[in-house]
C-alpha cells in the first residue's frame, strides 16, 4: 500500500501521472514535465513536498545537541526563522541524510528530512537524544504538509493567495522563514528560483492548492523537480550521496564546520579520510542523454581515471544534456572526458556547477 | 488511447504501416510515447542497414528514460526521419505521423504475425491492470 500526502486526490483532480516515488504515491507530471520545468524557470509553479518530514526538537538547549547530531555549525543561526543545509552523518562520516534546520527559539528547532530517510533519520535522532540529551521531546509532524512554490513570480502570487503575509515575509532574505498565523514560510527551495516552501496544516493543504492554482501558480510534479534540481546543482540524497559517501566527496565541504573546536559525530572520521574523489558537473558535448551510473573515463599524463554519473539527464533550460558525476580528484574543471553511454563513448565537458540559477544559464 | 485500425503493431509498441509499394513505415505508439513524457533525444539506424526482427535498432530518449526501438520486422533500412533529430517533441504531438524509419520488409509474412489495433488495445488494457 503505496502512502499518499494530503493533496494525493487534488493531484487526480488535476489529471496527474501518478508514480510510486520511494514507496509515496506523488505526482510524476501533469501532462509535460517540460512545460512545467519552463514554468518555473520563468513564471512559478507548485510541488507537493509533504512526503518530506518535518521532525520538531523541543527543550531545554536543543542548540548544543545539534552541535553533536549535524555537521554543520548551528551558531551560524543567530536570528529565529534562519535556515541551515547540513549533513547528518555516521560515526563513519557516511551521509545518513541532508536536512534543512530552522531555528525557531533556543528550545525549538525544527528540521526537515528527506521522505525515504525520515523513519531512519528519527530512530538516529532519538537515539543520540537518549544518549546525549534524554530530556529533549523530538515530534515528527506528519499532520503538516508542505508546499514549495518556486518561480521569479512565486512570491508575488503567494501575496495574492495570502495577503496578510505579505508585510511578515516581504523582507525574509534567502533561508529566512516566518510563522504567520496557521503557515510556517520559508525562502527556501530546490529549484534555483526564488519562491517559499511553505508548511501548513494538512487539512488546509487542498484548498490552499487551488487557490494558488486560480492566482497562476502551475502544478509541478517531480519530474520537474528533478530537472530543475540537477541544473540548480543540488544534490538529491540516495543518488549524488547516502551512507558510504561523505560530503567532501559529495560536493558539500562547504556544509562541513571543522573550522571550530566542536565535536560532532563523524568529525575524526572526515579528519582522518584522505580525500580521494570529488562531485563535478558535466556537459555532454555530443548528443545524447547522460543518465546515473553511465561510467565516466578520462586520460590525463598519461593515466586512465574512471567515475561514474551520479544524476544525469537533459537539461530544458540549456536544452542539452547534463550531469553530476562522482570522478577522482586528479580530473579538473575544463577537462574533457568520455562517458559510456550504451555501446558508444560519448564526449563531455567537466563544469563547475550549478548549472543554472535564477532563469540564468551559468556555464 | 490512440489506436489507429489501419496500422499492425509489435509487442515492444512499434506501429506498422504496410504501403502501396511493399515496403512498410515504423514508429513508435502514442501509448508508448505517454508511458516515456517529453522526448528529449531520437538516435536512428543507418540508411541501409539490414535489421533482424526484434533487433535493437533506434533509442527514444524522454525527460525520464532511454528507450530501445525493436526492429518490428526483418529488412532493410530505406530511410529515417531526420527532422526528428531536432524536433523529438514531434514524437509527443502525434506519434503515428513522427514515423521512425521505413524498410523494406525481407520476409512479408512476419507482418502477419504482427498485432492489429484489436489486439494490441487488449495487451496494453492488461498490462494497465
Amino acid at each position: 500500500m503505496l502512502k499518499t500526502t494530503p493533496l494525493n486526490q487534488t493531484h487526480r483532480d488535476f489529471n496527474a501521472k501518478m508514480v510510486d516515488f520511494g514507496g509515496w504515491d506523488m505526482p510524476l507530471h501533469y501532462g509535460s514535465q517540460l512545460e512545467e520545468h519552463h514554468k518555473v524557470r520563468q513564471d512559478a509553479g507548485m510541488f507537493d513536498v509533504s512526503h518530506m518530514l518535518p521532525v520538531d526538537i523541543k527543550g531545554h538547549n536543543v542548540r548544543a545537541f545539534l552541535h553533536r547530531l549535524v555537521a554543520n555549525n548551528v551558531d551560524k543561526l543567530t536570528v529565529p526563522g534562519k535556515a541551515l543545509y547540513s549533513c547528518m552523518l555516521t560515526p563513519q562520516g557516511g551521509i545518513i541524510d541532508d536536512l534543512i534546520i530552522y531555528f525557531l527559539s533556543e528550545n525549538w528547532f525544527r528540521i526537515v528530512v528527506n521522505a525515504g530517510t525520515a523513519e531512519k533519520d528519527v530512530a538516529w535522532m532519538q537515539k543520540q537524544r537518549d544518549h546525549y540529551a534524554p530530556d529533549l521531546e523530538i515530534t515528527p509532524r506528519r499532520n503538516l504538509a508542505m508546499i514549495a512554490v518556486q518561480g521569479p513570480n512565486a512570491r508575488a502570487k503567494v501575496w495574492q493567495v495570502i495577503p496578510h503575509s505579505q508585510a511578515a515575509t516581504e523582507e525574509l532574505k534567502q533561508f529566512q522563514s516566518v510563522e504567520v498565523g496557521q503557515y510556517f514560510i520559508a525562502r527556501t527551495g530546490y529549484t534555483g528560483e526564488d519562491g517559499f516552501e511553505i508548511i501548513l496544516p494538512a487539512v488546509e493543504a487542498a484548498k490552499f492548492w487551488e487557490a494558488l492554482h486560480a492566482a497562476g501558480v502551475a502544478s509541478a510534479g517531480l519530474g520537474a523537480r528533478d530537472t530543475l534540481r540537477l541544473e540548480a546543482g543540488m544534490n538529491l540524497y540516495g543518488q549524488d550521496m547516502d551512507e558510504t559517501k561523505n560530503p567532501m566527496e559529495s560536493g558539500l565541504t562547504w556544509t562541513v564546520d571543522l573550522k571550530t573546536e566542536r565535536d560532532f559525530i563523524g568529525k575524526q572520521a572526515l579528519l582522518d579520510a584522505p580525500i580521494t574523489n570529488q562531485l563535478v558537473g558535466l556537459v555532454l558535448l555530443d548528443r545524447g542523454v547522460l543518465r546515473s551510473h553511465q561510467q565516466v573515463v578520462a586520460q590525463k599524463d598519461g593515466n586512465e581515471y574512471q567515475g561514474e554519473i551520479t544524476s544525469g539527464g537533459f537539461s530544458p533550460t540549456m536544452n542539452q544534456s547534463i550531469a553530476l558525476a562522482r570522478v577522482p580528484t586528479a580530473i579538473s574543471i575544463g577537462d574533457e572526458v568520455d562517458v559510456v553511454v550504451r555501446d558508444k563513448k560519448l564526449r563531455a565537458k567537466v563544469v563547475k556547477y550549478p548549472f543554472v540559477r535564477n532563469g540564468k544559464v551559468l556555464i | 488511447m490512440q489506436v489507429p485500425a489501419d496500422l499492425k503493431y509489435s509487442k515492444s509498441h512499434e506501429w506498422v504501416k504496410s504501403e502501396a509499394d511493399g515496403t512498410v513505415t515504423v514508429g513508435i505508439t502514442s501509448h508508448a510515447q505517454e508511458l516515456l513524457g517529453d522526448m528529449v533525444f531520437i538516435e536512428l539506424p543507418n540508411v541501409g542497414r539490414t535489421l533482424k526482427q526484434k533487433e535493437e535498432c533506434a533509442v527514444a530518449e524522454s525527460v525520464k528514460a532511454a528507450a530501445d526501438v525493436y526492429a518490428p520486422i526483418s529488412g532493410e533500412v530505406l530511410a529515417v526521419n531526420s527532422s526528428l533529430v531536432d524536433a523529438p517533441e514531434k514524437i509527443n504531438e502525434d506519434a503515428y505521423s513522427a514515423w521512425l524509419f521505413k524498410m523494406k520488409p525481407s520476409n512479408p509474412a512476419e507482418l502477419d504475425h504482427l498485432m492489429n489495433a484489436a489486439a494490441y488495445t487488449e495487451m496494453v488494457e492488461n498490462e494497465d491492470h
